[in-house]
């Protein structure tokens, strides 16, 4: 479904050129959720926004559904192939437009039909029903927001998922509603998942292999299982694992 | 706990807005000793608010009300301004979440340490720089001269927030509120962050007031746990207890987050009940 | 929509409704929702009501004025308030009220003009160098930067100079004079949300950059220009007035109210009412669009708005 191939992703002109990634490969099958995890800064989200065609400067290969990509654009048939949920709910919608107008400005965009049916379709798949309809952003709670982008990130039917942190700026509770309802989704629509978080334990939760990374490079690449287990063949791996099983308190003298 | 450092009762914090009056607290008692106590909630849960308003940091039109607010005995319930800002800061501090937003980015950190900490102790200038480098050394800052002379946009966040730290400790306040101290910062630094700032809790027999969303932290972390939910506390228990919490509220917040020891299939779902906003 | 279907409510509630039923419900009750913030701030509301009452005089001004503007009457001169002419009568015997009362038609005409020219410059220039970036954001803004190294006034009066005095070389003086700043602010707004998500969500769904700048961002630079344009109003009444006084702007006998003060300078101190009426004018309409403008400024700004 989608293969990146020795992928650098740099930011700026030259003199002052960052790279933010070095390197990364990897392949994800059709239907399969795989996760980028690490901390801030080693890439993970860059790599996401590479794939999605918002950064311009990379080099290397990425691969989607056997089409290769060009550096500077992307077409009509990439955007109704893969679609991106974002980080922060609050800043992904318009703070001026209505669920109404950012799902029916979509469906337009993406060339589709009968969309007044298709917009009750997709809130209701995402639970939020048709009384949420012509709510204003700032008329719903960061729950009901971040469920809106996934709809419309739905609303182009795309068959790969990018998932930038899609509840890092949620409480838990509403992390549990929306994790259940994109494992609900992947299952209805055969999704194909690229997942980026921090939190290693919604990664076990979600994915079914990951790739772990530090500074831009990927460290290595692991079953989920492995991570539940504590092993991981790198050091970096495990020192991660044991930093999120939560405080330990110093041993004192 | 013979004496505590804090003691509040029936403490409420009220907005107006257009559609009435809106609580933010509802009436919440507790004590704090020299303990590390925990206070978890989900956003609006009023667990920042709580603090906000122990330090009269509360703007207007909000309003603080409660029965009793005392430091060691002593009313800090609306106190005027000048009184307050010699309690906060000298006898009360606070961390904030994020130490790029609390740091002043024109200053080095050396010179707002120092400034800090002569405000509460008037020093002369050389006592304060002692007192700062001594600071910076107690939160494991290896190289304190270097810090001492560079913007904050030079330091990282875990730095940063280690920076913070010893500025709010330096005056030697009895209570230290921590609002998410840790939230913005990675794992790996996170551990190191609480790692010093309990060893200075300890080591000076302060109260600290721990706010976080975060269960499985503050567990770890505090010994006692409050757990907030619209505006009023829930439950109260001994932090190592809190797995045996009995509260369905607490409960499902434990229950709803994923595990890497325990996979599920599916995430249990809090319900939320409207008898839990009554007591 | 008969209102057997609805579950009775007041028209408030429905307005106010949270989970809106219909397109026009949500529309309508995010106006209501702008107009109690409006009417929360007293000042904001004078102003409004000031400027109601100025744009009623401006339509109804033949109808309501004592006498024509124009009409002299050489023995009536330099009269002062009587309840023949309530504010006194100027140098040719001409009553001050008609000619404050049609002279609102003009000042409307001028403030209306400059209104709605530079802030559309100005949001087309500024949005199209914050969004391009690169060469044409550099030549756009040194553009601006030129305009904005002369003064407002002195650059007005040369352009007039340039075109001829008239009202209309005035406006399109004061409207070419007044745009840079717009461009400024709408550069700026623009330079913030061209990266935020909910652009790089819509630009993941295919839009182009006209539909991302017209739809997207377009919305969210008109409420801060909507603001400021309010605010500066009564600095373009005060330059269209100078004008005016300068003789560049209206030309006599069109009782512009810039040129009325100049026409009264001579008799300033004798005949004080002639200067004073029109002056008083100038800074009541000048006020309340200021007022205006600080109610607009809590319904708009979008930093206000509660998240």
């Amino acid at each position: 479904m989608l293969s990146v191939a020795d992928l650098t992703v740099w930011f700026g002109q030259e003199p002052d050129r960052v790279t933010a990634v070095h390197g990364a490969t990897f392949d994800l099958a059709q239907g399969e959720s795989f996760g980028l995890v690490g901390e801030s800064g080693s890439g993970k989200s860059t790599i996401l926004r590479a794939i999605a065609g918002l950064i311009p400067g990379w080099s290397g290969r990425i691969t989607v559904d056997g089409r290769d990509q060009r550096a500077d654009r992307r077409d009509r048939a990439f955007f109704r192939t893969v679609q991106m949920v974002f980080q922060d709910p609050y800043a992904s919608l318009h703070p001026r437009h209505s669920v109404d107008a950012v799902l029916a400005e979509t469906l337009r965009l993406q060339g589709m039909d009968r969309i007044d049916q298709r917009i009750v379709k997709l809130l209701d798949d995402v639970g939020l029903g048709r009384g949420f309809r012509f709510r204003y952003p700032h008329q719903l709670s960061g729950g009901q927001r971040q469920r809106v982008a996934i709809a419309r990130a739905l609303a182009a039917e795309p068959r790969l998922l990018l998932l930038d942190e899609p509840t890092s700026a949620l409480d838990v509770s509403v992390q549990a509603e929306i994790l259940n309802l994109l494992a609900d989704l992947r299952d209805e629509h055969g999704l194909t998942y690229l997942m980026v978080s921090h939190d290693l334990s919604v990664i076990a939760h979600m994915c079914d292999r990951l790739a772990v990374m530090q500074r831009g490079r990927i460290v290595e690449i692991l079953p989920a299982a492995n991570l539940r287990a504590g092993q991981g063949a790198q050091p970096y791996t495990t020192h991660l694992i044991e930093a999120s099983a939560g405080y330990r308190p110093e041993a004192r003298p | 706990m013979t004496e505590p450092l804090l003691s509040v009762r029936d403490l409420r914090v009220t907005f107006p807005t257009r559609q009435g009056e809106f609580q933010a607290v509802r009436g919440i008692d507790f004590d704090l000793g020299r303990e590390r106590l925990g206070v978890v909630g989900e956003s609006g849960s009023g667990k920042s608010m709580t603090g906000r308003a122990i330090l009269g940091l509360v703007r207007p039109p909000g309003r603080v009300e409660a029965a009793r607010m005392e430091l060691e005995g002593q009313s800090i319930l609306n106190l005027p301004d000048r009184q307050m800002r010699a309690i906060r800061g000298g006898r009360i501090s606070m961390v904030m979440q994020d130490p790029k937003f609390s740091l002043n980015p024109v200053m080095t950190v050396g010179q707002q340490i120092i400034e800090a900490y002569r405000l509460h102790a008037r020093a002369p200038r050389a006592a304060a720089r002692d007192k700062a480098l001594q600071m910076l050394e107690a939160v494991q800052i290896r190289d304190p001269e270097r810090v001492m002379d560079s913007y904050p946009h030079q330091v990282s966040g875990g730095m940063g927030q280690r920076i913070m730290i010893a500025m709010m400790l330096a005056p030697d306040p009895q209570i230290l509120i921590a609002d998410e101290p840790t939230s913005a910062l990675d794992v790996s630094v996170r551990t190191e962050v609480l790692h010093i700032m309990d060893r200075l809790v300890r080591d000076r027999g302060m109260g600290l007031i721990f706010i976080s969303h975060d269960l499985n932290l503050v567990a770890q972390f505090c010994d006692r746990v409050l757990i907030m939910y619209a505006g009023r506390v829930v439950e109260t228990l001994p932090a190592r207890d809190l797995h045996r919490a009995q509260h369905p509220y607490t409960r499902g917040l434990l229950n709803s987050l994923p595990r890497l020891d325990a996979p599920v299939a599916r995430l249990p779902v809090l319900e939320r009940q409207d008898s839990w906003k009554e007591n | 929509m008969s209102a057997v279907s609805r579950p009775p409510e007041s028209r408030r509630d429905w307005l106010l409704s949270d989970a809106p039923q219909t397109r026009r419900q949500a529309r309508l009750g995010a106006i209501y929702q702008g107009w109690l913030t409006f009417r929360a701030n007293k000042l904001a509301m004078v102003g409004l009501i000031v400027l109601v009452l100025l744009i009623g005089m401006a339509i109804l001004a033949p109808w309501i004025s004592p006498q024509s503007p124009y009409a002299q009457n050489l023995a009536d001169r330099l009269q002062p308030p009587s309840a023949a002419h309530w504010l006194g009568t100027d140098a040719l015997g001409r009553d001050i009220l008609s000619r404050l009362i049609h002279g609102s038609r003009i000042t409307l005409f001028i403030v209306g003009t400059v209104a709605l020219i530079a802030p559309i410059i100005g949001l087309l220039i500024g949005t199209v160098a914050g969004f391009a970036g690169g060469w044409v954001d550099q030549v756009l803004m040194r553009v601006t930067d030129i305009f904005l190294a002369f003064p407002k006034l002195i650059l007005a009066l040369a352009f007039v100079a340039a075109l001829g005095p008239s009202i209309g070389n005035a406006v399109l003086a004061l409207a070419l004079t007044a745009w840079p700043p717009y461009a400024r602010l709408a550069r700026a707004e623009t330079l913030t949300i061209r990266n935020a998500d909910f652009i790089a969500a819509a630009r993941l769904q295919g839009a182009g950059r006209f539909r991302l700048l017209i739809r997207h961002i377009w919305p969210l630079c008109l409420s801060s220009l909507i603001v400021r344009v309010a605010l500066d109003m009564a600095g373009i009444i005060l330059s269209a007035a100078g004008l005016g006084f300068l003789g560049l702007g209206a030309q006599p006998p069109l009782p512009e109210w810039g040129a009325m003060i100049s026409d009264g300078r001579g008799y300033i101190l004798d005949f004080w009412w002639v200067a004073a009426m029109p002056g008083i004018a100038i800074f009541l309409v000048s006020m309340a669009f200021n007022l205006l403008g600080d109610g607009l400024r809590d319904v708009l700004d979008p930093k206000g708005d509660k998240s």
